[in-house]
């Protein structure tokens, strides 16, 4: 493996990926690269393939066509679990955490890893019930007992047990309270000057466009604009394309 | 006539042909062997229209066999002289009751459940069986003889091997026909979009729960009417019949030979016969022939699940 | 009603509790079996058809092991060991290539490994029946009987089985990957479980419990190659009772049954007193379909 390869090309690279649902061709050819420790926007409509393309690299899609390459290296038929110990963490949309387990339990299943020390897994849950005190409260309870944002903050705690290289957050603030988007936009910072890559899809632009560096904009399975975040602002021309009404 | 109909319906002439002149040009041993593909031939057809058709496997045709087989037993050890006809309605009704009897319950089930009920289900007719042995001379079985074949006024005559191949042909055939109309029929469709989406069938509004049950009776009837041919065949009733392993064959002809063609079973159980004689002659009768007929089943189900004649089952179907 | 009670009273009290005693040996012993039938059920979405077969492969294992060394308790680890990897082969060659399709599937090849397995041991062993003697064979006296302490051991073994089993889903690392699995297949395998792994183990696991039965079994009641079939009948029938993929119902079911067997066979024989078991399935059916003892998860 060409290590010079794997330190200078981005985290992770897509290039022209197709995937299909029975008949149903949903991404078109999809491009687009995520840099180390870059916050990478990702926008569009409902329905233009903005999860299936975080499911194609996560690997829980497969690709009929292109490729997905982690840190220089052709990842589209490593299956999901491997990725995860990879470094590539996700958190869905409807967040999916584990409801009949403790949100302990929850989180073990992020660390109960190979080559984790005590002390590592210590430090880590320390970390993590920083971020989200209300988590260490509850730490007993059942997953399913937690309320919506609750539950959104172990799916993202849980992610980050992985200690991955890069998140990818399919619409975090989905159902959110105002007060806890603003909180999710802390977390991100977070782990960006942590140095971890986020790739973000969100239907909020406000806050995509104040968190990201750079933003990919998506149309019916296709990457249709791309651009530095600074470049654009809610009322932009392009934004009201491709996301107004 | 369509293009479709008209090769079918040359290709079955054809079939037809060959199985009617069979008895007069094989060694009686084969003679015999082809009656008795036949007959098993019907009982796994019965069952393709559960599993093929309505999308439910059973484990407890045996039972349905079992009956029938003891239900022309009654017939033919109760009314003297032993009457063809009766034989047959006896073993129907017989089969038909345990069918109504294992429908109510098991269709409640879905899926897997059901598999597993309808197993129980034939298991306890078994154990009825094997142990009221005043009533079904129990372990070992009840003896007869063969009635005649007659219409009555008309004509009388004992059976000859070949006529006897020729009747339970007439009665696989005419069975085949009518299971074949039914699965064309909108009922054959009902049943066919249960098996697809039960739920969405169910959400348009049929009572998807009546279907099952008239599915699994129509089922249970002609794997009846096989133990019934099977009986007059072989002038005993016995219950090992009756015991899970009738019904796990017939799953085998089923998946050996292609499910929702109904075909497909009859050249399954014909397949299934070819080798268990041929290993039985080339290796001796000791030679567990199973366990290499197990291993092809498997492999089967992993690669080639739509069985031998299932390249041509939507061909077969039209 | 009161014909019942007159009946009830009728039996000596003695008789009543020996049955009663028989009953949980057996129940026990059952609900080892559908304890695991019930994880592959409940964890892999697989009806195991062969863990009948499987039982009886445990049971002809410590038939031979105890034969060439003499020893009861490495028969039953030994023949549990050996199941469990044959388990794990047999669900990665067979079942992992189902994964994903219908599960009338895995039905249908459980049933092809049963008849492969029946027919092997039938050609292997023949079909004389074989006995291991008890590893303890001293009594103790219950009432006018000299009852085998073996049998007390045989619950308490199964019982101790059946917890540490529980004990491990609850609290261990793979218990907690078990768990996760189960809820979420997905998202266990998003979280880095490797879940094929997980289902092999699981399989492993209810194998060697089956195996495990039969050896604690075979000293009871002797081994033949076609055992296996109705200890699985009746399996079904517990999981079905007990409410499928629920382990707290599963045993109750089993010793529910069991004890109704042993109180039948009071007045019939008993094998005709497997006629309750199909009573309290077809009553389940009728009245509570989930599962008689199902509770909610």
């Amino acid at each position: 493996m060409n290590a010079a390869a794997a330190q200078s090309g981005p985290l992770v690279q897509v290039n022209d990926l197709h995937t299909y649902y029975g008949k149903s061709h949903i991404l078109h050819g999809v491009s687009l690269h995520v840099g180390r420790g870059e916050v990478v926007g990702l926008l569009g409509r409902n329905g233009v393939g903005k999860s299936t393309t975080l499911k194609s690299i996560v690997g829980l899609v497969d690709a009929s066509q292109g490729q997905v390459l982690y840190e220089g290296q052709p990842v589209t038929t490593v299956p999901a679990h491997k990725l995860a110990r990879l470094g590539i963490a996700y958190v869905p949309e409807d967040r999916r955490i584990f409801r009949h387990l403790t949100v302990m339990e929850n989180l073990r299943t992020g660390f109960d890893r190979q080559g984790v020390t005590d002390e590592r897994r210590k430090a880590l849950l320390d970390k993590v019930f920083s971020y989200f005190p209300r988590l260490a409260e509850r730490r007993t309870q059942a997953g399913g007992t937690l309320s919506g944002g609750e539950q959104q903050m172990l799916a993202i705690a849980r992610a980050m047990m992985l200690e991955p290289k890069i998140i990818l957050l399919d619409e975090p603030t989905e159902g959110l309270m105002p007060r806890m988007v603003s909180q999710i936009h802390q977390i991100i910072d977070a782990l960006h000057n942590e140095g971890v890559a986020i790739l973000l899809v969100e239907q909020n632009v406000p806050l995509t466009l104040a968190a990201s560096q750079r933003v990919y904009i998506m149309e019916k399975g296709v990457v249709r604009h791309h651009c530095a975040a600074s470049e654009l602002d809610v009322n932009h021309a392009v934004i009201k394309q491709f996301l107004g009404v | 006539m369509t293009r479709h109909n008209k090769i079918y319906w040359a290709g079955f002439a054809v079939v037809m042909a060959v199985l009617i002149i069979a008895p007069l040009v094989l060694p009686a041993f084969w003679g015999r062997f082809l009656t008795e593909v036949l007959i098993w031939g019907l009982l796994a057809m019965s069952s393709d229209l559960l599993i093929g058709y309505t999308g439910m496997v059973s484990f407890g045709h045996s039972a349905f066999f079992g009956l029938g087989m003891y239900g022309a037993a009654a017939a033919l050890l109760l009314v003297s002289p032993p009457n063809l006809w009766l034989a047959i309605g006896f073993g129907l009704v017989g089969a038909a009751g345990a069918a109504l009897f294992v429908a109510y319950f098991s269709t409640r089930l879905r899926d897997i459940y059901f598999a597993i009920t309808t197993l129980i289900f034939s298991q306890i007719f078994y154990v009825i069986i094997f142990t009221w042995t005043a009533v079904t001379g129990g372990e070992n079985g009840l003896i007869f003889t063969r009635p005649h074949f007659s219409i009555p006024l008309l004509y009388d005559a004992r059976f000859t091997p070949t006529m006897m191949h020729w009747f339970v042909l007439a009665v696989v055939t005419a069975s085949y026909l009518f299971l074949r109309r039914v699965t064309q029929s909108p009922f054959g469709m009902v049943l066919q979009s249960i098996r697809e989406n039960e739920g969405r069938t169910r959400a348009i509004g049929y009572p998807v729960q009546r279907y099952k049950i008239v599915s699994v009776m129509l089922s249970g009837i002609f794997a009846g009417l096989a133990g019934v041919l099977y009986a007059i065949q072989n002038q005993f009733a016995a219950p090992d019949f009756v015991y899970f392993v009738t019904s796990g064959d017939t799953v085998i002809f089923n998946v050996l030979g292609g499910i929702g063609t109904l075909v497909g079973p009859i050249v399954g159980a014909g397949f299934f016969q070819l080798l268990r004689e041929l290993m039985s002659r080339i290796f001796g009768d000791q030679f567990p022939y199973l366990i290499p007929v197990g291993f092809i089943f498997i492999a089967m189900i992993i690669f080639l699940p739509q069985g031998l004649l299932g390249f041509a089952r939507r061909w077969l179907n039209k | 009603m009161d014909a019942v009670i007159g009946l009830i009273q009728a039996i000596p009290i003695d008789l009543l509790i020996i049955q009663t005693v028989n009953g949980i040996v057996t129940g026990m012993i059952l609900a080892l079996v559908a304890s695991g039938l019930t994880l592959i059920f409940g964890i892999m979405d697989v009806v195991n058809f062969a863990h009948g077969e499987l039982f009886m492969l445990g049971a002809y294992l410590g038939v031979i092991v105890v034969a060439t060394t003499g020893n009861f308790w490495l028969g039953l680890i030994v023949s549990s060991v050996v199941v469990a990897v044959l388990g794990a082969a047999l669900q990665v060659v067979t079942l992992r290539p189902l994964i994903g399709r219908d599960p009338l599937n895995t039905i249908l090849v459980t049933f092809g490994i049963s008849l492969i397995l029946q027919n092997y041991a039938l050609w292997q062993f023949g079909t004389v029946t074989r006995k291991i003697t008890e590893p303890i064979s001293s009594y103790f006296t219950l009432f006018y009987l000299q009852y085998p302490w073996y049998r007390i051991v045989v619950t308490v073994l199964s019982a101790v089985i059946i917890g540490g089993f529980w004990l491990f889903l609850k609290y261990g690392k793979f218990g907690v990957w078990i768990r996760a699995t189960t809820q979420d297949r997905v998202m266990a395998q998003a979280m880095g479980i490797p879940v094929p792994w997980v289902f092999t183990g699981v399989f492993a696991l209810g194998a060697a419990m089956a195996a495990a039965s039969g050896v604690l079994f075979a000293p009871l009641g002797g081994v033949a190659p076609t055992m296996g079939l109705d200890w699985v009948l009746k399996a079904f029938i517990v999981v079905v009772v007990g409410g499928m993929g629920n382990l707290g119902g599963s045993i109750l079911a089993a010793i529910f049954i069991s004890l109704l067997e042993a109180y039948a066979s009071i007045w019939v024989n008993p094998s005709q007193a497997v006629i309750v078991s199909f009573v309290v399935l077809i009553l389940t059916l009728l009245f509570r379909p989930t599962g008689l003892f199902a509770t909610p998860k």
